[in-house]
């Protein structure tokens, strides 16, 4: 098993190499506005540093977001056009997900409930909510995109992970500590364990906001 | 034959997901999903809405070029892509697959300009491009006139729009006159059943624009003009005559261009003209240019209408050329430039 692992949906483009038990190999860049230009080299880096070719890959993992538009489909396409080009499996996990599983493992077992809150620009955070159970983070509801005053208060109360208490340390007064980015070798692990369990993981996009534009007859409406 | 180069080529920069298969100087196969339906509803391209449409075709897109050009992925030797210009978060789609197939098949990326494509792309339908070649690029993104004496690696501006491109003027104008979008067909029909009636302005063609813009266009005059000409109607309680304003308007358009293009022809001392872009698919342009370009004594090359709009087989006969002329392959790190000057072929 040679797991690539990509996510580029929070601020960290990630690239993860997870090669059969061995520790994995990670590449990350911190550029949020520079995905097209990082991304590409970082798998190659991150393969390199592996040892491996991109012929040995033996499945690919990808974070489906939410996250900003531009940026999250710079991964999801080089991680379907990869998985293509090689002929493997392309495995999509929510990205809020793998922060929520990175937020159980660097809390103790007492915290039962996170809540994931990233950025969404515009003022505006994706969050959801996660319960700690015997197979990983499970979500609890659907992700969403609101304004941090707008997730319900008893909600902001639980520990959070994400930017989201970075940019609205008022809203989100309870971050967890080193958990701000999604790290592609938790996304890689989560992938495995669900393709054991036979788990589907469409690569569908969580696009949450629709396009900004009107409609010829929208436009008329008003 | 096969020991020609066999080059794929990806183009994402608007709203058409092309991905072409050509073998050196032979189109192979150019395969096309378009989302121009999902946008005419919003009465024009949503660059989110077309973004969103290339990440959903890019992958079937490559496998139906592959498939119907007969090649695998393990065939190809490099993967051309159109690194600008054009909607930033479209570009992007299309440069992260191109180098995802590039380091997945371990061969190398070509990253290239769109408006050279344009030109290149008459190699797959018309054989070499004749050096130095003149070129009419005339799109809804773009109006431009090139003088290229290599298009690998010499291309040059003579002139281009100062305002709105020719096909967005297509787009405008079918506005004021209740055509749907995309304008250009729409106008293109009606004008067929109308006459030249209305004279309307030819933009920087006269005095001292003449001579400082001698090789720019301007349409927005133009398109304000069709708007004012067709208010007066309504305000005085007259019906449009949609067909003789449709045909004035493209008469206005296509006189401007052809006008200018074999003007740049005659100063440059180019013999040949080529015109591309989604504009040269319009009937009366195509035959204008040809009557003029006859009696100038200059040849007139246009792809066929399918090669004229954005495609991926321009950027794989693009990228060929690249490879042909041993031009160096891009960087794995190369940006999606939304604004690459059209001087600069290749990333
Ligand atoms: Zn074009």
């Amino acid at each position: 098993m040679l797991t690539l692992a990509i996510d580029t949906s929070t601020t960290a483009i990630g690239v993860a190499v997870l090669a059969g038990d061995a520790e994995p190999v990670r590449a990350v860049v911190l550029d949020a506005r520079a995905h097209t230009e990082h991304l590409a080299p970082l798998v190659a880096d991150a393969l390199a540093r592996a040892g491996a070719t991109p012929a040995e890959v033996t499945d690919i993992a990808v974070g489906t977001g939410p996250g900003p538009f531009t940026g999250l489909r710079v991964g999801l396409v080089t991680a379907v056009t990869m998985g293509y080009a090689l002929g493997v499996p392309v495995h999509g996990v929510g990205s809020l997900d793998v922060l929520a599983e990175q937020a159980f493992a660097a809390t103790g077992d007492d915290v039962g409930e996170v809540l994931v809150a990233t950025d969404a620009r515009r003022r505006e955070v994706y969050w959801a909510r996660y319960a700690r159970t015997a197979d990983g983070a499970r979500a609890l509801g659907e992700p969403a995109v609101e304004a941090p005053a707008q997730v319900p208060e008893h909600t902001r109360m639980l520990p959070t992970a994400g930017r989201g208490p970075l940019l609205y340390p008022d809203a989100f007064p309870r971050p967890v500590a080193d958990v701000l980015d999604v790290d592609p070798a938790a996304l890689g692990a989560i992938a495995r364990r669900r393709a054991a369990a036979g788990v589907p993981m469409p690569v569908e996009p969580l696009y949450l906001r629709r396009p900004d534009a009107l409609t010829t007859a929208e436009r008329a409406a008003r | 034959m096969a020991d020609q180069p066999l080059v794929l080529g990806i183009e994402t920069s608007c709203d058409e997901t092309g991905v072409g298969i050509v073998r050196g100087e032979t189109l192979l196969f150019d395969a096309i999903a378009s989302s121009v339906d999902e946008h005419a509803r919003f009465g024009g391209v949503v660059p989110e809405v077309a973004s969103r449409a290339h990440l959903e075709a890019m992958v079937p897109t490559i496998e139906r070029a592959c498939r119907e050009a007969g090649v695998t992925l393990g065939d190809v030797d490099a993967v051309a892509v159109t690194s600008g210009p054009g909607l930033a978060g479209a570009l992007m789609v299309g440069v992260a697959s191109a180098k995802a197939l590039a380091l997945a098949l371990g061969v190398p990326l070509h990253g290239v300009n769109h408006l050279a494509s344009h030109v290149a792309v008459d190699i797959v339908e018309h054989g070499p491009l004749p050096e130095p070649t003149l070129a009419l690029l005339v799109s809804g993104g773009h109006s431009s006139l090139l003088l290229v004496p290599d298009v690998t690696d010499d291309v040059r501006s003579l002139g281009s729009t100062i305002d709105d491109a020719a096909g967005e003027a297509f787009d405008k104008v079918a506005r004021v006159l209740g055509l749907p979008f995309p304008g250009g067909p729409h106008i293109d029909r009606m004008a067929r059943e109308g006459q030249v009636v209305i004279d309307f302005p030819r933009g920087l063609t006269g005095g001292r624009d003449a001579e400082r813009h001698r090789f720019d266009f301007s349409f927005s005059g133009l398109k304000t003009a069709v708007s004012r000409w067709v208010q007066a109607r309504e305000a005085a309680g007259e019906p449009v005559p949609v067909a003789d304003v449709a045909a004035s308007f493209q008469e206005a358009v296509t006189d401007v261009l052809t006008r200018k293009a074999i003007d740049a022809c005659r100063t440059h001392g180019v013999g040949h003209l080529q015109v591309g872009g989604g504009v040269a698919a319009n009937s009366r342009l195509r035959a204008l240019a040809q009557e003029r370009c006859d009696a100038a004594g200059i040849q007139l090359r246009v792809p066929r209408p399918g090669l004229c709009t954005d495609n991926g087989a321009m950027v794989a006969a693009l990228g060929a050329q690249m490879v042909l002329k041993g031009r160096a392959p891009s960087d794995l790190a190369i940006p999606a430039d939304s604004s690459m000057p059209v001087t600069q072929v290749s990333a």
